[in-house]
């Protein structure tokens, strides 16, 4: 008989069996809903904290300020020997005439503060280099550099304003290491009891069948064929989960992303992060992750509870 | 054909053996009624000729195979030449009378044609051509055990084994049955049956083989039933 015809067999018994044990199938898919639905809230969370994180990462730097009588060279040098540094992302440059017409632009509707700027008659305002580090445990680093610097007094440097966000750069970088560490251990712990309850759910199904099990050793029919019926059930379970959760999340996310965990106040939190959007750019993605993970779940849940009732 | 050489089963280290030194010896085709009381031996026994349990000592041989010495692929290959029948049936219950017998062909390698062809001439044979596509809970006991003798017939295996196969039936249902097995045996079909019902055994009236505390104690190449 040709593996063909075997495989044949099997996926029409594994179907047959999907169909006709109406109610417990519809449990087990039930439950690998909930078990998916989870997985997708995590890849989105992951998504959001990871985005928000390098929104906040580049919010956060050090200004170096130059006295106005600093030379564009003086400046220049200090730039050149900020970029050589491995800690340094980024260094940007404010010239003096810049921060003069960003302060005008930030003060449009305050007249007072405009007049009393057009009475000094010259630019009181020096050129600024905005330094972004590479992780923010780096800034340490970056501002001895530049306290350095500005000790030689060569440098032009007026101020750096490093021990003012200081608190703010520590407690970001704590934030950071704290919710990455967290985030894992999350998904790790969350996981395992995803999938207990997922097997732990299929091994009922299979419990439900085990005399049938036992009656098709005894007519002689070997493990894989006993087996494979129940395998292509697990792939049914998974396999439909997966569409549901799929198709659920567009409406979900869309309207009332609470459903599924992500709450107004995360929402908040994450700022601009837009779950909807991230869903779609990223279907593919989505698709793959948690079909394969349905299917994965329910074939490997019913492959170990069948091997339960395999005797001999 | 078949040798129990004197086997011995313990199921329990601490209790008394399900079956004591029984050498039993049965020739293709013959009829063959084993009796005796409820733990006897009777059931232990068969099962070791289908390997689902397997002897503490002594040896069970089927034509030159030694089954304990099979592998698990030799094992299944034995079991679809061995047609089983029980006192619960077994069939498969989300399986409709066709697909529990075509089944058994499946596992053993044959046809969708032979199938096809196959399934309704043994039903006719057991008198239910016409519940073919029934579920095995839209079925009485009798026609249950009668689905349950196709299937275990289907394979035209060398042995048929028997086991309680009237215990939940009716007597007309139990006569039938007999009837059944009687006619398999007059075509060839070694049969072994075990069952506490006199009036069935001495209907066949052929070999009885009667068990006492896991031990034979009667061997009558006609007989009938006594305790």
């Amino acid at each position: 008989m040709s593996l063909w015809t075997n495989v044949k067999r099997v996926s029409r018994y594994g179907f047959i069996g999907f169909i006709r044990n109406g109610l417990v199938s519809v449990a087990a898919v039930f439950i690998l809903i909930i078990a998916l639905f989870f997985q997708a809230n995590l890849m989105i969370s992951n998504a959001a904290m990871t985005q928000t994180l390098e929104e906040l990462k580049q919010k956060v730097g050090i200004t170096a300020y130059f006295q106005p009588t600093a030379t564009e060279d003086q400046v220049m040098a200090t730039k050149q020997a900020l970029e050589a540094l491995p800690e340094v992302a980024l260094v940007t440059y404010t010239s003096r005439d810049q921060a003069l017409a960003d302060f005008r632009e930030r003060h449009a509707n305050d007249q007072l503060t405009l007049q009393a700027l057009d009475e000094l008659g010259e630019n009181p305002l020096g050129a600024s280099l905005d330094v972004q580090a590479k992780e923010p445990s780096q800034y340490e680093t970056i501002a001895t550099f530049l306290d350095a610097r500005q000790t030689e007094g060569t440098s032009g440097i007026d101020k750096v304003n490093y021990s003012d966000n200081r608190l703010a750069i520590e407690r970001l970088g704590a934030i950071i290491d704290s919710s990455q560490k967290n985030g894992i251990t999350k998904e790790i712990i969350l996981g395992i009891c995803a999938l207990i309850i997922v097997f732990n759910t299929i091994r009922l199904t299979i419990y439900t069948a085990r005399d049938e099990i036992g009656v098709m050793n005894l007519v002689g029919a070997g493990h894989w064929y006993v087996r494979g019926p129940f395998l292509v059930g697990g792939m049914f379970y998974g396999l439909i989960a997966a569409v549901i959760v799929l198709v659920l999340m567009y409406p979900i996310l869309r309207f009332y992303p609470v459903l599924i965990g992500l709450d107004p106040t995360a929402e908040i939190l994450f700022g601009s992060f837009d779950s909807f959007g991230y869903y779609i750019d990223n279907f593919v993605l989505f698709f793959f992750s948690i079909v394969g993970a349905g299917i994965g779940l329910g074939v490997v849940s019913s492959y170990l509870s069948v091997r339960r009732y395999l005797k001999m | 054909m078949i040798l129990f050489d004197n086997v011995t089963k313990f199921y329990f280290d601490d209790a008394p053996p399900a079956v004591e030194g029984v050498t039993l010896s049965i020739k293709p085709g013959e009829f063959v009624s084993i009796v005796g009381h409820s733990g006897a031996g009777k059931t232990t026994l068969l099962k070791m000729l289908f390997a689902e349990v397997f002897p503490t000592q002594g040896s069970v041989f089927f034509g030159d195979h030694e089954i304990p010495r099979l592998s698990t692929r030799e094992l299944l290959k034995l079991r679809r030449n061995i047609g089983t029948v029980f006192q619960d049936f077994r069939l498969l219950p989300t399986k409709n009378v066709y697909e529990n017998i075509a089944f058994a062909l499946e596992v053993a390698g044959k046809s969708d044609e032979d199938i096809q062809a196959d399934v309704p001439h043994v039903l006719d044979l057991v008198g239910l051509g016409e519940k073919i596509w029934s579920f095995p809970h839209e079925l009485s006991g009798g026609e249950q055990q009668r689905v349950a003798i196709a299937r275990a017939l289907v394979n035209q295996p060398d042995v048929l084994i028997a086991d309680e196969p009237t215990g939940n039936l009716d007597p007309i249902n139990a006569h039938d049955v007999v009837e059944i097995l009687k006619r398999i045996n007059d075509l060839g079909t070694t049969v072994l049956l075990t069952t506490h019902n006199k009036a069935v055994v001495d209907s066949v009236g052929r070999r009885v083989v009667t068990m006492d505390q896991g031990k034979v104690v009667r061997d009558d190449p006609h007989g009938t039933y006594v305790l």
